[in-house]
């Protein structure tokens, strides 16, 4: 049996330590906001024969639409060009298809999206309203689902460790993502706010099925163990079930990473790196702050 | 349930297979009801038009949208798409267009057509014996001021009242002068939409068009009037275009995807649970091809989003039945009978997998609420995936069980 409450103050350190430095890159970098958020254009295409460079692709944006901030990226895999450009309007977007179809006549679009400010706007603030909602929603739902357990700790704590949990499993990928944006002009977009609202949903799956064990162990136990003791054994004995349940949907990711489109990339990317902070939360962060709270009542 | 597990379990297993059939898109299944796919994975653009309503009277504005969402609807279905959809969307306060084009082939184009304000235009006819010529007059919908349903005072029938400012209520007169007795066409955007009888001449600018109205028949044309003679403009805020090449990769990227992540899912629960395993394959089996039937049965749209959150339900799905399984193992070991043990341990994995599925479907239910386009699919196929994946861990694993398992000493019951 693994001593993990024993050793509980080196698990919450270390996740500290994450969730802080999550933090810091979240306040330092901010996030590359994508087209879905800022608006702006994302134009995928690929140029079979006489192909160009990026830099050269990202010069001819770049003079073309007077725009500074022009970017364009290759992916070998499908062999296509993505530029991620501010708003291009319609007429504009014919008058660069024409410039490159003369420059280039193997040009050929693979998909086109320009998306408006205004749009965006109301994009993000949707997005934000529905990631405080769900995990609102479902602290409420833990707390009242242990609404029955009073002893030693009460439904309320089960609720808010749930709500920290969640924070914790959201804030690191997030803090990730603003690493990478920074460094890898990596950008945040709907799909990304997506895999957040499902990383919360899903993280507290594994969490709720400590607790439930915590729950049954109390009422068999009727105050006999302590409570630290009972806690640790809750999590060992659910351990295989907690990483088993995650682990299949792991495997699911992994084939969706490697076999599935390539426009859910990040998408699948960010689900792992949240399923991951999911299980180590359920087990190395949820229990101990569990009994953490439970000894600050003493 | 518990008395006759076989005939039960016999019944999902039929169901299943016939969601097997449905959903495969060949013969049967692409016959009846076939598969909607989204723009994403059949190539296709959504566009998104500002309607700018400015210069509109707060009273007409509904009227004005409707019109406005009519004529674009009938130029898109110019364009030979298939099940064009066009629609109204309020978004932030303001009043939106949407138009989607599923496997459209030159999306400027199409862009150009739509963006063209509607035209209405009054023609002469001509009858030459058997065929009929439509003179174009200069009398077009920039000359009336506006449109209105009214009700003939003796016999209530239904009328379209329109005037005309000054010019054209000129140009109106000498028409009518002209055509006493004969037909006048009305033209919205070049095809013909009605033929009413000068009565008499019209001065003054305002006349009254009766004939054979219903009520809605004259709403819509007073709408259209008023959508041509004030036409909101609009202006594309919104561009999302997939090519059909893109779109048939994803698609079958995706489908490949899924099948590997399946598989991978029941390799790792026979590898783990052994015979246990085989169940889980088995219900996991059942459950893809009911989700996959309850969605085409909806239908709902498939987009790639919706596919990529049907695929995760694949993963989510077997965790029911690792609970399950957990729990059961237990049980053995406290040294209980293989029936009872399962049926403890469905008892007792119950209240996890339940609270579990919940804070998905909390999760998913937001999601629906809070998001449009691409993701709501991914919130839709979610939602519908745990609920069938909860109904196949109650039923379908609990069924296999009882029907497949037997203690040591027991007779067949």
């Amino acid at each position: 049996m693994l001593n993990i409450i024993g050793r509980k103050s080196v698990f919450l350190v270390i996740s500290a330590i994450f969730v802080g430095a999550a933090i810091i890159a979240v306040v330092l970098f901010g996030f590359r906001q994508g087209i879905d958020f800022a608006g702006g254009t994302l134009w995928q295409f690929s140029i079979a024969s006489n192909t160009p460079s990026v830099d050269v692709l990202q010069g001819f944006f770049k003079s073309n639409l007077e725009a500074s901030d022009a970017m364009v990226t290759y992916d070998a895999a499908s062999g296509s060009f993505m530029a991620r450009l501010p708003s291009v309007s319609e007429p504009d977007h014919q008058k660069l298809s024409n410039l490159l179809k003369t420059s280039y006549p193997s040009f050929e679009e693979a998909g086109f999206q320009s998306i408006g400010p205004s749009v965006g706007n109301e994009l993000r603030k949707n997005a934000i309203i529905a990631m405080i909602l769900v995990i609102i929603g479902i602290s409420l739902y833990v707390a009242f689902a242990f609404r029955k357990v009073f002893q030693p700790v009460s439904s309320w704590a089960y609720g808010f460790i749930t709500l920290l949990t969640l924070f914790h499993d959201v804030v690191i990928p997030a803090g990730l993502l603003a690493l990478l944006g920074h460094y890898a002009k990596i950008e945040i977009d709907s799909n990304f706010m997506v895999a957040l609202l499902v990383v919360m949903g899903f993280s507290v799956h594994d969490t709720i099925v400590v607790f439930d064990r915590i729950r049954e162990n109390l009422l068999l136990d009727r105050g006999r163990t302590a409570f630290a003791e009972l806690v640790n054994k809750s999590i060992n004995q659910t351990m295989a079930r907690s990483i088993n349940t995650s682990f299949t949907l792991i495997l699911v990711l992994l084939a969706l990473y490697f076999t599935g489109p390539a426009s859910l990339h990040y998408f699948v990317l960010t689900l792992l790196v949240g399923v991951t902070t999911g299980i180590y939360s359920s087990i190395f962060v949820a229990s101990p702050l569990l009994v953490l709270w439970h000894g600050r009542k003493k | 349930m518990r008395k006759n597990p076989l005939f039960f379990l016999f019944l999902i297993i039929l169901v299943a297979v016939t969601a097997a059939f449905f959903v495969y898109p060949k013969n049967f299944g692409a016959k009846f009801m076939p598969w909607r796919l989204g723009l994403d994975l059949i190539g296709g653009s959504h566009l998104v038009y500002k309607v700018d309503l400015s210069q509109v009277a707060g009273g007409d504005r509904d009227s004005v949208l409707n019109g406005l969402r009519d004529v674009i609807e009938r130029r898109v279905n110019l364009f030979g798409v298939s099940e064009p959809q066009v629609y109204l969307a309020q978004s932030a306060g303001e009043s939106n267009l949407v138009v989607e084009l599923a496997g459209i082939k030159d999306v400027s184009q199409a862009i150009q057509q739509i963006g063209a304000t509607p035209l209405l235009d009054f023609r002469e006819v001509e009858q030459n014996g058997s065929s009929t010529d439509f003179i174009q007059t200069n009398l077009t919908g920039r000359y009336i001021t506006g449109a209105q349903l009214t009700f003939d005072t003796q016999t209530q029938a239904p009328q379209v009242s329109i005037s005309f400012n000054n010019d054209g209520a000129a140009i109106f007169e000498q028409m009518t002068a002209k055509n006493v007795g004969k037909p006048l066409a009305i033209f919205l955007d070049g095809s013909l939409i009605e033929m009413p009888t000068v009565q008499e001449k019209i001065s003054g600018g305002n006349a009254v068009i009766s004939g054979k109205f219903t009520v809605d028949s004259a709403k819509t044309l007073v709408e259209r009037f008023n959508a041509g003679a004030l036409p909101a403009p609009i202006t594309l805020i919104s561009q999302q275009t997939v090519s059909p090449t893109l779109g048939a990769d994803s698609l079958k990227k995706g489908i490949v995807a899924g099948i590997i992540g399946t598989l991978l899912v029941m390799a790792f629960m026979l590898f783990y649970y052994r015979m246990f395993g085989v169940f889980a394959a088995l219900a996991l089996l059942i459950y893809i091809f009911l989700t996959l039937g309850a969605f085409k049965i909806i239908p709902i749209t498939l987009s790639l989003a919706g596919l990529a959150g049907f695929i995760l339900t694949i993963g989510m799905a077997v965790d029911a039945n690792i609970l399950i399984f957990e729990r059961i193992k237990e049980e053995l070991k406290k040294g209980l009978s293989k029936t009872t043990a399962i049926e403890e341990g469905f008892r007792r994995a119950w209240p996890s997998i339940r609270d579990s599925n919940t804070s998905t479907i909390i999760t998913a239910v937001i999601l629906y609420y809070f998001t449009s386009g691409f993701v709501k699919g991914f919130a839709l196929t979610l939602l519908i995936g745990v609920l069938v994946s909860l109904f196949s861990a109650i039923t379908t694993t609990r069924l296999l069980l009882r029907v497949l398992v037997k203690d040591k000493n027991s007779e067949i019951k």
